[in-house]
């Protein structure tokens, strides 16, 4: 079935743009049943669990994005080439109300023993659910709405339908939302887009992320750049988690110019003591990759293992350079047969990584990122006035938090510090609707709340002016500039 | 000139800026999709005066604009000076000038039509999943409100087209998309979506409506969308605009439809205290504790009015939109 009737696209097969890639081996995907998504990294012969059932991605490969499969036995993937045929279609008779139905336990005359055995006997999901309404006293006494509700409980039961996706903010936003909120700081999809939007993310900028949501919020950011400009990630602790990042599998392009730098050398940075520092940075350094190196080694003896897999997944997500995982991989295996090339290579990592904090530091040093993004579980307001630091001014940013008493101080706290005007502290409710023929409402349940952002513009300081220029300007305004000075 | 300014930026970070310089292709002298540090003549320039009370000029040489503080010389205050400054007016009043982004646009630019602000921009940006490249169809223009924000997302390697059947409008928006720079990225047709459709066949990533009835243009949207799928938003303010727009999008095959109501709640922060109820003179231990408390209490808060409590708080305001819209989200997948 194609659209309505018109011309092809100007730009020919492919659908105009740059056409699209298949599904190919080593790819990070989503996994869509119903509304649930799950993100993993395609591998052939690599055993996927979910939502209760298990399969092999081999035969995605080669697929076009956007395909469902059906899962048959042996955890076979099955492409969907025709779109599933309604089986409530033939049901057309129907009752008016639930006065003469009795919840007596026993409208369903197939046992729980019979179920199992047409399940094993490989019938598919649509002849279960036929089966399951053919054998359903009630079912033809209940309403038309009721019948339907019925089917697409069973449907949802034994119908196992699975769409492959390409990541997208969208679709990891809302799967980290419902699958892991403590992990993204219970930052709801639509508060996450308010912060982008407001922060003005967009190719070519500078932004600062202080983020500890798993690296959601850094990827975001990362896709609204689409690969023009830069990102540092300020991050807490020893390494950056990045996991939710990874999910995006992003081009490698787009990692360089990802930068990282650790909170805890903020103030030293803003001191101009950092340089002098360097010596216990490469100490830092050195264990750093040394914690990275022991775990890359278990997982190659692991190797091929479906669970070897998995823990490397993990691992992916506090390596920093993402890109060099891949090879670093193949090095290491290399490493264990050859142990004096480890150290040299242990060496020139640890190079890297001194070298890729400088650029970091110089990148910062420079002081005119175009936004600042938080979103930590961490007290935002000292991690504010710090960043705020290499913000340049006219430039927009945005701190998230779960709870709106530490806005509440950041707010005051900027009011005093000055250099920023449009302050704003908001927070959005987001409603679902259920909208069908004559059953139009409100969703039963709604989200209790997505957190608060604080959103402002950063505007030229005063510093200067308060001592050389006060002098200048009316009475009235001086007055006020003192009073929130003190 | 912004590409000079790039190249600086990206010696210095340790000459990793190899194709730093290929961002700077599409954009000529940009403003409304490329930070620049300095305001120059034919700029949009924001003047934020205070709170929630701003408006967007167009700075030219020899320019001048009228403040409640006094006048604002563009050749003199403005020109050459940075995006951000404190700006001193004729009256000795001072401003500050911004950087013009589509978000202070949404809140200065002139209405020919009722606007999206962006509250409902945010969730339509990134639930039809745009991002730097993205092709984009749009319908109606309307004041350009969305357009500037889809705008700013796609760029560099975006394009947008939109549709508006309102002559006077299509030409006023094709107008300040020229001078706002961002004409490269976006194509402003002047027909009916409802009965022409967006005039390009398989080719957008997403396709967005904000129309009065929009499930006549659903078919359309689908044939706009690229062949391998693609997303697809409606806006309405009447529930039955929903229903209607709903069943069409079935009809079409499309597919994961879901309707949504995103509301902005704005807090006042200020410290607010409450009177202590006097309790009277009773029992002595109590009065004890009471008189306790409020010692500490008079420490930290050294301007306290005796009698009573202060905390910080985060007050709802008096008034908030409380509709702006349904925002019904699809997705068609290759067929």
């Amino acid at each position: 079935m194609s659209g309505p009737g018109e011309v092809p696209a100007p730009g020919g097969g492919g659908g105009g743009g740059g056409g699209a890639q298949p599904v190919s081996e080593g790819d990070h995907v989503v996994l869509k049943r119903e509304e649930v998504f799950k993100a993993v990294q395609v591998h052939r012969g690599r055993k996927i669990t979910f939502e209760k059932q298990w399969f092999y991605l081999d035969n995605a490969i080669g697929q076009q994005y956007g395909t469902t499969f059906e899962v048959s036995s042996g955890g076979v993937l099955q492409p969907l080439k025709v779109k599933t045929k309604e089986v409530a279609k033939e049901v057309n008779e129907a009752g008016v109300d639930n006065r003469n139905i009795i919840d007596d336990g026993k409208s369903q005359k197939l046992s729980r023993d019979d179920i199992e055995a047409l399940k094993e006997q490989g019938l598919k999901g649509q002849d279960i659910v036929q089966h399951l309404i053919e054998n359903s006293t009630t079912f033809r006494d209940k309403t038309g709405f009721a019948q339907e509700k019925y089917i697409k409980k069973k449907k949802k039961k034994y119908e196992a339908f699975i769409t492959i996706l390409k990541p997208t903010t969208r679709i990891m936003a809302m799967m980290y939302h419902s699958r892991e909120p403590g992990k993204i700081c219970y930052l709801r999809y639509d508060t996450l887009a308010q912060m982008l939007t407001l922060g003005n993310i967009h190719a070519g900028s500078k932004v600062i992320v202080a983020e500890t949501c798993a690296g959601l919020v850094l990827g975001a950011v990362m896709e609204r750049l689409g690969g023009f400009g830069s990102v540092i990630h300020m991050y807490p602790g020893s390494l950056p988690i990045r996991a939710a990042m990874e999910n995006f599998g992003f081009p490698k392009s787009f990692y360089n110019h990802l930068y990282d730098f650790p909170i805890n050398k903020l103030n030293s940075l803003l001191s101009g003591v950092f340089l002098a520092e360097k010596e216990t940075l490469q100490k830092q350094t050195e264990v750093m990759v040394e914690e990275g190196n022991g775990s890359l080694l278990n997982i190659c003896q692991g190797d091929g293992m479906p669970c070897g897999e998995t823990v490397m997944d993990n691992n992916k997500s506090e390596e920093t350079e993402a890109m060099d995982v891949a090879c670093e991989e193949a090095e290491n295996k290399e490493k264990n047969s050859d142990r004096k090339s480890n150290v040299e290579e242990r060496k020139s990592k640890q190079e890297d990584r001194l070298k890729k904090l400088q650029a970091a530091a110089a990148v910062l040093q420079e002081r005119n990122a175009d936004g600042l993004i938080i979103a930590s579980r961490l007290y935002p307001s000292p991690l504010l006035l710090c960043l705020l630091e290499f913000v340049a001014p006219s430039r927009p940013f945005v701190i998230y938090c779960q709870y709106k008493e530490p806005l509440l101080v950041c707010y005051s706290n900027l009011r005093e510090r000055g250099g920023v005007v449009n302050l704003r502290l908001s927070e959005t409710w987001l409603r679902g609707y259920q909208v069908l023929p004559n059953r139009t409402h409100p969703k039963l349940t709604m989200s209790g709340g997505g957190g608060y952002i604080l959103t402002g513009i950063t505007v030229a300081m005063d510093r200067t002016k308060s001592v050389a220029n006060i002098s200048e300007e009316p009475a009235a305004k001086r007055q006020k500039v003192e009073e929130s000075k003190s | 000139m912004s590409c000079d300014i790039i190249s600086v930026r990206s010696e210095s970070t340790c000459g990793v800026g190899v194709e730093f310089g290929y961002r700077c292709i599409p954009f000529s002298e940009m403003s409304f999709v490329e930070y620049r540090d300095v305001i120059q003549n034919g700029d949009t320039a924001i003047i934020f005066l205070g709170h929630d009370s701003m408006f967007a000029i167009k700075v030219q040489q020899g320019g001048s604009t009228q403040t409640k503080y006094g006048a604002i010389k563009h050749s003199a205050d403005l020109i050459g000076k940075k995006y951000g400054s404190k700006v001193t007016c004729s009256k000795g009043g001072w401003v500050y000038i911004l950087h013009p982004t589509p978000e202070l646009w949404t809140v200065t630019l002139p209405h020919r039509t009722q606007i999206l602000y962006s509250t409902d921009i945010s969730m339509i940006i990134m639930m039809l999943e745009l991002k730097p490249g993205s092709i984009v169809c749009e319908s109606g223009t309307g004041s350009g409100s969305l357009s500037h924000a889809i705008i700013r997302t796609i760029a560099p390697t975006g394009q947008l087209y939109t549709v508006e059947f309102h002559k006077q409008r299509a030409e006023k928006a094709e107008e300040e998309f020229c001078d706002h720079k961002i004409d490269h990225l976006v194509t402003v047709k002047n027909q009916d979506v409802c009965k022409e459709g967006f005039g390009v066949v398989n080719i957008a990533d997403a396709v967005f409506l904000d129309i009065p009835s929009p499930w006549e243009a659903v078919k359309y949207a689908k044939s706009a969308l690229k062949t391998e799928g693609g997303r697809i938003c409606s806006f309405s303010p009447c529930i039955e605009q929903v229903q209607r727009t709903c069943l069409a999008m079935t009809e079409q095959g499309f597919m994961d439809i879901h309707t949504f109501e995103i509301l902005l709640r704005v807090y006042d922060v200020r410290t607010v205290s409450l009177q202590l109820p006097d309790l009277g003179v009773g029992d002595t231990n109590n009065q004890d504790t009471v008189a306790d408390k409020n010692q500490s209490k008079e420490d930290s808060w050294s301007d306290l009015q005796p009698g009573t409590t202060q905390f910080k708080s985060g007050a709802p305001l008096r008034e908030m939109a409380g509709h702006t819209g349904y925002l019904t989200f699809a997705t068609k997948y290759l067929s």
